[in-house]
């Protein structure tokens, strides 16, 4: 860790938004709200990410609770997606990317250098914002992740897990009948809840969902919101998303990120009718963002 | 006036009218362009357009029907003994009289007839040089003119000059197809002559290949044999081989370069790969008969196998190795055109790096692997040096890459090296083995496109 970094302010910001005030505005950027929960399932401390010689994500410090939706907001840029893909170490797939700090999943550091990234991904799902189906059948598609991970001992094993996945995903009974067929060949929406299928047939234990919503129309989001809701009971969920009112809507906590700064986490509910931070109350009432 | 100095002219004049054709609507809008429908250049090229076009269709029709005319005209005029000759001769009468002109040696001796008609036909390009000159400069100041009296202010020059154009652009993309056309034509009309002396069926199905034609009757070995079953069994042979080589090494290498390399190392390697198509065919050709074919021969020797010198082997190996570049550079697109997300959604669910190669991105890029594999093998079918220098000549038909076999491409260079007689079925032979060869690579290249097209739909 930098140990100068006390002055936050020292640090040269990441001037991404060019047309919103000036970070000296507001020289408090030390994180509003209460950042830890009891018995978290993930626990974030001090993560620092840059790419190459630029800082992306600066000292944020989070935990995520279980069972929980929390739901993390900003204006572009501000590092949000950054930090989800940090949760599953996605980010080793982009070569300039480092991230320092720590890292929990039930109290193991996925930053360990023992650890391997093959079992955590599988615990840690991903969903991303355009609908990424594999171009094979759908049953293929949610059978991918069990068969690498070898969760099924024989076909009739797979039939199930890939009816279950599919069953919770509420996508069942409209593709039951066309299992053969290309996943590609679904609409918006449904090629997004076959994605979440596809991570849930894996039986991880939290979901990232990065802006899961922002290609889809207004009904399919609708059935995705849904469908998080559901999920909550089973899953814990990390959702990234640019509508406020999706979050106010899905969320129990919202973390609310600026310039690679968690500025403010608390309450759903308290973050958008009474934030502590002036920055988050200028994003919520649409001041700028 | 010659041709130059009339094309010369010609630009001067079309220069002239772009002037006073910008001139003269710029006068008519009272020197403020916002009265014009279109900017005032657009009005002087339009002037210097109707100067140009017209004057230049006259020039090439003039200049192209030129010189059959005035043979005729000529050839009216010829004694009629001359006149009455066979075709063939009085040909070599008319080169006489126009080596005559042109000052060239001529065949024989110089009469008297020969030298008037030389005369008359000198008098005539004259005549015809003077006219074209006059008619040329007429019609493009006539045409200028009338354009320059045709500008006003509502006048769409702009339109008129766009169209303009797109004919000419339109007229370079058909120079590609009608010579395609033509070249096919010509194969064409050749084979079946050919076809009229060989049968068909004895061609396409005929299993031996000897392509030779009695000159006398009672010749040795007169009847010749024009199967080509043989040939293509041969470049089937050989083409195998070299996709054997080329097609995994190739797949391999993109996948290494487009996956696993590093910047880098991408930058250098990919270059370096890619020479390997620089190198001319010839090169591959004496590299392949002089150092592959004598080590495979030995090597063969070694371990008892009867090698020929020149085998199949050789030069289907040494032809993988020239099509490696193409076959890795097509799949490296293909690969990359497969989306990033594709890879985060299998990283997403914990698949290692060579899991998501096998099962997500190979899958997905394998239409534009395919469809760079099928353009692979048209151009080993299509390959002629290498073969011609490793393969050997004997029309073998054999499924034994040791031995030495034969291709479509190589009889094509034998038979039409030297002097030919182009009555000959032997040489026409070539002709239709042309066709063939343009139909099977046209085919594999059609299903290529095909192919490639289909993948491109997936994802945009």
């Amino acid at each position: 860790m930098q140990p100068n970094t006390q002055t936050v302010s020292s640090v040269t910001p990441l001037m991404v938004c060019t047309d919103i005030e000036p970070i000296a505005a507001h020289d408090n950027r030390k994180t509003v709200g209460e950042i830890s929960v009891d018995n978290p399932r993930m626990s974030c401390r001090n993560v620092n990410v840059f790419y190459g010689e630029k800082q992306a994500i600066n000292r944020v410090n989070l935990d995520i609770g279980r069972h929980e939706v929390i739901a993390m907001i900003g204006p572009s840029g501000c590092g949000k997606s950054t930090f989800l893909r940090c949760l599953n170490r996605m980010n080793d797939t982009i070569d300039s990317c480092r991230v320092t700090g720590e890292i929990l999943l039930d109290n193991q550091n996925i930053y360990d250098k023992t650890l391997d990234v093959v079992p955590l991904r599988a615990q840690v799902g991903m969903v991303f914002q355009k609908p990424n189906p594999f171009p094979k059948s759908i049953y293929e598609n949610v059978a991918y992740g069990p068969r690498i991970h070898g969760l099924s001992s024989s076909k009739s094993d797979l039939d199930i897990i890939v009816e279950s996945s599919l069953h919770r995903a509420g996508l069942w009974n409209e593709v039951k009948d066309r299992l053969d067929q290309p996943g590609t060949g679904l609409s918006g929406g449904q090629q997004q809840r076959l994605c979440i299928a596809r991570t849930i047939a894996v039986s991880p234990e939290v979901i990232l969902m990065d802006e899961p919503c922002s290609a889809l129309d207004p009904i399919a989001t609708a059935k995705i919101e849904e469908l998080i809701d559901e999920l909550r009971e089973e899953y814990t969920i990390a959702i990234v998303t640019h509508s406020m009112q999706q979050a106010a809507r899905i969320s129990q906590r919202t973390a609310y990120f600026h310039l690679g700064d968690l500025i403010e986490v608390g309450e759903t509910n308290q973050i958008f009718t009474n934030p502590q931070h002036k920055l988050t109350e200028d994003y919520i009432t649409g001041r700028f963002g | 006036m010659n041709l130059s100095t009339l094309l010369f002219t010609l630009a001067i004049l079309c220069c002239f009218s772009f002037l006073i054709g910008k001139r003269r609507a710029l006068t008519i809008a009272g020197g403020k362009r916002c009265n014009l429908h279109s900017l005032p250049g657009y009005y002087g090229y339009y002037a210097s357009l109707w100067c140009a076009v017209p004057a230049l269709i006259i020039l090439a029709l003039w200049t192209g029907f030129e010189s059959s005319i005035i043979t005729t005209l000529v050839t009216r005029d010829l004694p009629t003994e001359l006149q009455n000759l066979p075709s063939d001769r009085l040909n070599l009468v008319i080169n006489d009289i126009q080596n005559l002109v042109s000052g060239n040696i001529v065949s024989g001796e110089i009469d008297p007839t020969m030298r008037a008609a030389a005369d008359h036909y000198q008098n005539l390009k004259q005549v015809s040089q003077a006219a074209l000159t006059v008619l040329v400069l007429t019609l493009a100041i006539l045409s200028a003119l009338l354009a320059y009296r045709r500008i006003h202010k509502a006048q769409r020059a702009r339109n008129g000059v766009e169209r303009a154009i797109m004919f000419f652009l339109i007229s370079c993309s058909s120079v590609a197809v009608f010579t395609t056309i033509g070249i096919v034509l010509s194969v064409l009309f050749e084979a079946i002559r050919f076809f009229q002396a060989v049968p068909i069926s004895d061609f396409l199905f005929g299993l031996k290949w000897s392509p030779q034609m009695a000159i006398r009757e009672d010749q040795v070995g007169s009847s010749g044999a024009f199967g080509a079953i043989p040939l293509f069994a041969g470049t089937l042979l050989i083409s195998f081989i070299a996709m054997l080589v080329a097609a995994p090494t190739g797949l391999m290498a993109a996948i290494y370069l487009s996956e696993y390399a590093s910047k880098k190392v991408r930058s250098i390697t990919k270059p370096l790969l890619e020479i390997l198509a620089g190198i001319p065919t010839v090169v591959y050709g004496f590299f392949a008969a002089l150092v592959v074919a004598p080590f495979i021969r030995d090597s063969g020797g070694l371990i008892g196998l009867d090698v020929s010198s020149e085998s199949a082997l050789a030069a289907g190996l040494v032809m993988g190795v020239m099509i490696i570049p193409f076959v890795s550079s097509l799949s490296d697109d293909a690969i990359n055109a497969v989306p990033q997300a594709m890879r985060d959604g299998s990283y997403g669910l914990g698949a290692t790096h060579s899991e998501t190669i096998c099962q997500v991105i190979i899958p997905a890029a394998l239409p534009g692997i395919v469809g760079g594999l099928l353009l692979a093998v048209s151009r080993a079918i299509g390959e002629t040096m290498i073969v011609v220098m490793a393969a050997g000549l004997s029309a073998n038909l054999t499924a034994n890459p040791l031995q030495a076999v034969t291709t479509v491409t190589v009889q094509m260079v034998t038979l039409l090296v030297g002097d030919q007689e182009f009555d000959s079925p032997k040489t026409l032979a070539a002709f239709a083995l042309g066709l063939m060869l343009f139909v099977t690579t046209l085919a594999l290249n059609m299903v290529a496109l095909h192919v490639v097209r289909k993948y491109r739909e997936q994802y945009e």
